[in-house]
This record gives structure tokens, sequence and C-alpha cells, in this order.
């Protein structure tokens, strides 16, 4: 089992220097727009420097003029101090910007996923243990609506109806405009009024991948052997499916949301952007459209290192609850 | 009743003849048509293929039957109003000085001094002047017995095409028109006569006309008649906002009037017929779905959108399945470091966070404002070449278990070469898994594809697409006014997907007979 771990930890830290690199070179072939609106601005000003000598300068101080390869190691000297220099857009240190917006698209994307496990797996379960019945098809049909449903789409159609015909949300943003004059537990409550459409909307998004999981791994769990044991037992029905068939359907969806809950850090960049709220997702949108490489290229690391995490504890966990994948 | 016995004895035999082993006795069905039957037992399949089958006939044949291309402007004429002339009544002096006379600026002001003190004489620089008032608001200025000028506000204007009329028939036609007389007089030897309309009259011609009013035309060109003024100065004595003028033609105009107090100025505006861009017209017979912003066809805009995002699914589909089975294909063939090789390309393909990225490269292009044309083929490229890890996972999952079979040592043993073994052998049998993650597949990349669109960042502008139809959503007003701009798109999409994903889950329980009971 630690052999097992290590192994896996190992590779994935070979597979993130691999992504890094890929990265890197990609962010670094592209036309570095900001750098040259910037010496633009910069020499248009009375008596500056002309736009070659600004842009020169510009790419030495950000390092832009070394070779990609000689560049990428200096980065990555950087990033093992923890170092991601000074976003451009934001006019401040990279990670002082990312530690004031991680904390809102945590609490939004935990809200979301507790609000799924919730809806999704008993919806699933009662969908598989009454196969082709009326409710089967409602779930099932609810299910492909919800992973077919455009987030833009629907996220606008949210705001005609609650936002603007009802009027009961804002449409955008995150807080009201009398917030200032709010006390503590006001303004908290005024952040919450304005989350319930984006956590609504995430929800709603998301929800049919699980219940389709949930249902799948039922039925499969129901035709197995050991359930018609415990039917030939003399079992109730209920005790059949709840005790028995719930907990092994238990081993799928532990491994699948265990290697979800990384994720919950890496926000929701489409929907926080239609709501502007201004989570990770929302701020790294607007840096990467006007070419903010130091924010850009640690949120790319960032998720990359979200998504290597989640499928090593997925891989994990499946190896911890299901013993009979424990490989060497 | 012979023949009908005839018929049931011939059956009889034709029974007989079948032997227990025959084909013929038992309806045996192929295993694809057992998929086929087992797919139209379901009913969301089938609900998602007539979906599907829906928007392809809209896009692809709507597109072909309706009049209008995608990329057509229509117009329309809306009436604005624009102004057409601007009057003012004078209330200032006005001076002219006699033949031979100066009356500079100098000499006014001291006459408008003397005239605020009642003063009726003044001196100016050792010279004596005194005024005459001759009637209401027009007075003579006179030195000794000299006249020097006239003060009036009442103005004196040239007939149409006449020359301006001389100072003395200036100052006896106003003698008269101020005291509110009428009749002839005489000047500089000519006799002449004032009319009740304050038209000066040199044997029966109209030489020139008195009013108070001073009528501007706003528009350039336009000269505006001596009758229009006459009646509109009538009409605004008597505060009215509309006035209606019958001009030579017999054509009834009707202007709108408006009096601004504290410029004192009345603008007569006309109603103009104006060309302009049909913007977000409401539905009506001509476009079933009114017009959007730049005043396209909406319904049209919708098949040729619907036309891009279905092209661009199924090439990314493509691309995507063929490099996925490429190096699925090779990797669960040959195994071992081949395998562990590929297999960790995979790996790294499956950590990049690809939405980012696609985004960053959308605004890149946005940036370099790329053909559109070629844009659109980018991002096809790069959506295909991000997506085929999944398809090349599965693929190599599948034959890893396929290899081992009895089958495969058979073809081994025939001496098939390798590339016959994978793509005649292998690949076949992974082609129900391919077809619904294809179709699974071909839903997602439309998303994705309308979601870019609607930032900005994918398909754009001559071009439609369901996404960037939606994307006029960004504009509040739309959103609120305009329901048939944006939910159309959007329940196209909507049903599109909901299509590709029913038929790809009915597909898949079609070909997967353990999942039925």
């Amino acid at each position: 089992m630690r052999n097992f771990i290590i192994k896996r930890i190992i590779m994935s830290i070979g597979i993130l220097f691999c992504v890094t690199l890929i990265i890197y070179t990609l962010i670094r072939c592209l036309p570095s727009s900001y750098v040259e609106s910037m010496a633009m601005q910069l020499s248009s000003a009375p008596g500056a420097k002309s736009y070659d000598e600004w842009l020169a300068q510009l790419n030495a101080s950000y390092g832009l003029d070394q070779p990609i390869l000689v560049g990428y190691v200096g980065w990555l000297g950087d990033f093992f101090q923890g170092k991601f220099g000074d976003s451009w857009k934001w006019t401040m240190p990279v990670m002082d910007k990312f530690r004031s917006v991680i904390g809102l698209s945590f609490v939004m994307g935990a809200i979301s996923l507790v609000l799924q496990l919730i809806i999704a797996i008993p919806l699933g379960i009662i969908a598989a243990t009454k196969q082709y019945s009326k409710a089967d098809y409602a779930i099932t049909a609810g299910a492909l609506v919800g992973i077919s449903l455009p987030t833009f789409f629907f996220a606008t159609l949210l705001k005609l109806a609650f936002a603007v015909k009802l009027g009961w949300f804002d449409t955008h943003g995150l807080v009201g405009r009398n917030y200032a004059q709010l006390d503590a537990m006001g303004q908290l409550l005024d952040k919450a009024h304005h989350l319930v459409l984006p956590i609504a909307t995430l929800t709603i998004i998301s929800i049919g991948s699980l219940m389709r999981y949930t249902r799948t791994n039922m039925l499969e769990v129901l035709n197995a052997d050991y359930i018609r044991t415990a039917r030939a037992k003399g079992l109730s029905e209920r005790k059949v499916i709840y005790h028995h068939a719930f907990r092994n359907t238990l081993i799928p969806l532990v491994t699948i949301v265990g290697g979800s809950l990384p994720g919950l850090f890496s926000g929701a960049l489409i929907t926080e952007t239609l709501f502007s709220i201004p989570g990770i997702g929302f701020t790294s949108y607007q840096s990467m459209i006007v070419g903010d490489i130091p924010f850009t290229m640690f949120y790319l690391t960032f998720i990359a290192i979200l998504i290597l995490t989640g499928n090593l504890i997925s891989d994990i966990l499946y190896a911890v609850v299901d013993p009979r994948v424990r490989l060497a | 009743m012979a023949e009908d016995k005839n018929v049931k004895n011939q059956r009889e035999t034709e029974n007989e003849q079948l032997s227990l082993n025959d084909d013929r006795r038992v309806r045996v069905l192929s295993p694809g048509a057992l998929v086929v039957k087992r797919f139209f037992r379901n009913r969301l399949a089938v609900v998602g293929l007539v979906m599907l089958a829906s928007m392809f006939i809209f896009s692809f044949i709507g597109g072909l039957i309706m009049p209008y291309g995608q990329a057509e402007q229509f117009y329309t004429y809306t009436y604005l109003d624009k102004e057409y002339v601007g009057v003012t009544r004078n209330n200032d002096l006005r001076y002219a000085a006699a033949e031979g006379q100066e009356f500079g600026a100098l000499l006014q002001s001291q006459f408008l001094l003397a005239l605020g003190k009642g003063n009726t004489e003044y001196t100016y620089k050792d010279v004596d002047y005194h005024y005459l008032a001759e009637g209401t608001d027009f007075y003579s200025i006179w030195s000794g017995n000299e006249i020097l000028a006239i003060a009036y506000k009442d103005i004196v204007s040239a007939a149409d095409g006449m020359a301006d009329p001389p100072f003395a028939v200036k100052y006896e036609a106003l003698k008269l028109y101020s005291n509110d007389e009428t009749g002839a007089f005489t000047a500089a030897g000519a006799s002449y006569t004032l009319d009740a309309d304050g038209n000066i009259l040199q044997g029966g011609e109209e030489i020139g006309y008195i009013s108070r009013f001073v009528v501007q035309s706003k528009e350039a060109g336009v000269v505006v008649s001596r009758d229009f003024k006459e009646r509109l100065e009538e009409a605004l004595e008597d505060d009215i906002t509309e006035f209606v003028y019958t001009g030579e033609d017999g054509e009834e105009h009707t202007y709108k009037v408006s009096y601004d107090a504290s410029f004192q100025v009345w603008s007569v505006m006309q109603e103009t017929e104006t060309y302009v861009w049909d913007q977000y017209a409401q539905p009506s017979a001509a476009h079933p779905l009114g017009t959007d912003g730049n005043g396209m066809d909406m319904l049209v805009r919708l098949m040729y959108g619907g036309r891009v995002s279905l092209v661009i699914g199924f090439i990314v589909v493509v691309i995507e399945t063929v490099i996925g089975i490429i190096m699925g294909g090779i990797a669960g063939y040959f195994g071992k470091w081949v395998d562990n090789i590929i297999m960790r390309i995979v790996d790294v393909f499956y950590c990049i966070p690809s939405t980012p990225i696609i985004i960053i490269l959308g605004a890149t292009m946005d940036n370099m404002q790329m053909d559109p044309q070629l844009r659109m083929l980018y991002l096809m490229l790069l959506l295909g070449f991000l997506g085929w890890p999944g398809v090349a996972r599965m693929v190599r999952g599948q034959i890893l278990s396929l290899r081992e079979q009895e089958f495969m040592t058979a073809t081994e043993a025939c001496g098939i070469s390798v590339s016959h073994r994978i793509f005649k052998h292998l690949i076949p049998n992974v082609i129900p898994q391919l077809i619904v993650i294809c179709t699974m597949g071909l839903g997602s990349v439309i998303l994705t594809e309308a979601t870019l669109s609607f930032l900005g960042l994918g398909v754009k502008f001559p071009f439609a697409s369901w996404g960037n139809i939606i994307s006029d959503v960004n504009n509040s007003f739309v959103m609120t006014n305009y329901w048939f701009i944006w939910i159309p798109a959007g329940l196209c999409l909507l049903i599109t997907v909901l299509g590709f994903n029913f038929v790809g889950d009915g597909l898949r329980d079609a070909f997967d007979p353990k999942m039925k009971r």
C-alpha cells in the first residue's frame, strides 16, 4: 500500500513537470499582448523612449528575453520557493491576490457539492431500484437535461426569472449597493444572498453526472449475486437495498467524490464570470483575457496540481475502500 | 371456396417443408438487429433521435429553404423628427443707415443709452443728435435736419429673388407698418403699397416684406418659401403645437412646433422617413423570430448557427476519434513500454487545464484580429487535439481485454499482419463503445464551442453560432426585452445536446445487454 502511494506520487510529480513545461512553452509562444500594449502606452508619453526600447526593457524585466528552456528552469526555481511574482493586471503579488479570492470559490464549491450529494444520491438510488418506471425515466431525463444545459443559458434564464422579473436577487456582483452600511451579520447575509443564484446554477449544472453515476453503480450492485443471496435469505427489500446494496454503491461514490474534493478550490470559471463573483475563476478569467502571464501561469499550474491531486486521491481511496485493487 | 382451400393446402405443405433446423422456423435476428430493437424500445432514445433529426433538418435544410442569407441585413423606414426650421422673434433693435451716412456701433450704443434714459436729444463728440419715436419699436435718428439711420425691430427683408429694398423704402414702409397702417406710400420718387400682410408691393409686384420673426432653415439646401414663412408666422401668433401646411404641389405636411421659452425659439420639426437597419424587430410574418441587433433575420441566423455548431462538433469528434483510436490501439496492442509512454502522454493531456488554455488562445486570436474563418479552423483543431485522451484511454482498456481472447490468438496463428490485426480485428470490436463515447462527445463539444462563442472567444461575427447569438444578452436591455433573440438559440442548443445525450445513453444500453434485466 505504501509503495503504491509513493509510486503514484512520484508519477504525479513527473506529470506535473511535463504539464508545466507545456503550459510555459505555450504561454511564452503567444504574442505577449500585455507587454506590447504596455510598451505602446509608455512610449506614447511625452519625451519617452521609443516603443522598441520600452519593449526590450519590459521583456528584460519580466524575464521574457531568455530562451524558453532557461526561462522555464528559472520559473521552476521560483516555483519551488513559492515565488510566483507580481500580477500585471492586479499590480500585487500573485499569492496575495490568490489568497484574497480563493476562500469565496471554496465556499461556493463546497456548498454546491453538499447540495449535489444530498439531492443526487437519493434520486439515483430511487431511479435504480425502480428501473424503467416513470420515476426512473423522469430522473434519468432530468439528469441528462442538467448535463446538457449550457451554463450560460441556464444562468441567464435564472437571472431573467429571479433577478429581472421577480426582483429577488441582483444580476451581478457579490455585494449589494448598501453593503458598506451593514453590520457584520448583515454583510454576511448580503453576500449569501448574492451567492444564491450562482450556487443554484453550479448545483443544477453538475448534479446530473453524479445522479447518473449513482444510478449506474446501484444497478450494477443490484444485479450482483450477493443481493440475490440477501433476497433469498428473506431479508426485507428495504434492508436489502439500504443495507446491503447501498454500502456497496458507496465504494465508487467515495472514490469519485474524494477525487472531486481538490476541484473545490479550482473555482467555477464560467459561472463566476457570468455572475461577476470575484472568486478565483473570474479573477483568472480577467487575467487571461489581458495576457497577465504571472497570474495565468500560477492559475494553470494550480489547476494542474488540483487535477493530479484529485486523481491521486481517488486512486488511493479506491485502493483503500476496495482491497481487491491494491497493487503492489 | 375451392380456391381458398387450395391456398390453405398450399400453406400447410409449405409448413411441412420447413425442417427443424431451418432458419425460417424461428425468426433469427442478427446482433445488429438486436441492438436496433433494444434501442427503439428505449423511449428516451427515440425521443432523442427525433430531437436530433429535427435539429438537423432545421439547420441543414432550413437554411436552403429560407429566402434570406446568413448575413443579409434588413432595412426599414422609421419616422424621425428632424428640425426643419427654427423661428425666433426678433427682440433686438436693428439699424439701417441712410444712404451716404455712417451709423456705427459707437453711435448705436449712444442711441441706446439715450433711449434707455428717455432723452430724445443727446450729444456725442460735440455733435447733437435727436431721435423720433415713429411707431411701435421704430425710431429714426437725426442730426439737425438730416436723417442718419433708423432703428427697428420689425425686419424688412427682400422678397425671393429681389434686391434688398433701398433705405427710403424701408423707412416709409416701416413708418406705416409700425403704426398698424397700410396703404400706398412714395419713396425716392416711386410709389409703393404696403398690404395687410406686411408685403411691400411695387406696381403689383412684391419686392419685400416686413415681419418680426426670423425664420432660418436648419437643413442644408432647403429654401423656405415666403408662403411657408407667412403661414407659419400667422400660426405662431396663436400658440400652436402643430402646423399644417399645404405646399405648392397640394400636398399637406404636418409639422410639430415646440417653443423653447428660455431662448424664445420655436423649432418646427418635420417627420422624415429615414432608412435604417431593422434592429430588434418584433417577430412578424416576414421574420418569424424577429431580427437581431444588426437587422439580420433571427430564424436564418439560428439555422446557419446550427450548421456551424453541428459541423464543428462533427469535425472535432472525428479528429478526437482518429487520434484516440491510433494512440489507444497502439498502446493497447503492444503493451509494455509503448503502452507506458502513450499512457503517460495521456495522463499529461488529462492534466492540461483545457478551458483556460482555450480561453487564452481565443483572447490571443482576438488580439491578432484573425480572420473569422481561419479562427474557426484553429478552434476545431484545438478542441480535437485536447479531446483525444478520453477516446485513447477507452480504446486501450477495451483492447487490453480483447487481446487476451481466443480469436486474437487465432489471428496471430494465421499470420495476419499487425496493422491488420489491430485495425481489422480489434478496433471493430471497440466500435460499439466508440459510438457511444462519440455521441456523448458530440454533445459536450457543441457545449464547449457554444460557451466559447458566448464569451466572444469562439466563432466570430459574420458567422453565426448558437453561442454567439446568445451572447447578445450581455446587453441587459436585450436580455430583458427581446426574448426572441436569445431564448430560441438556447433552446436549440439544449435540444441538440440533449438529443445527443439521449441517443448516446440509449445506444449504451442497447449495446450492453447485461444492463437489461
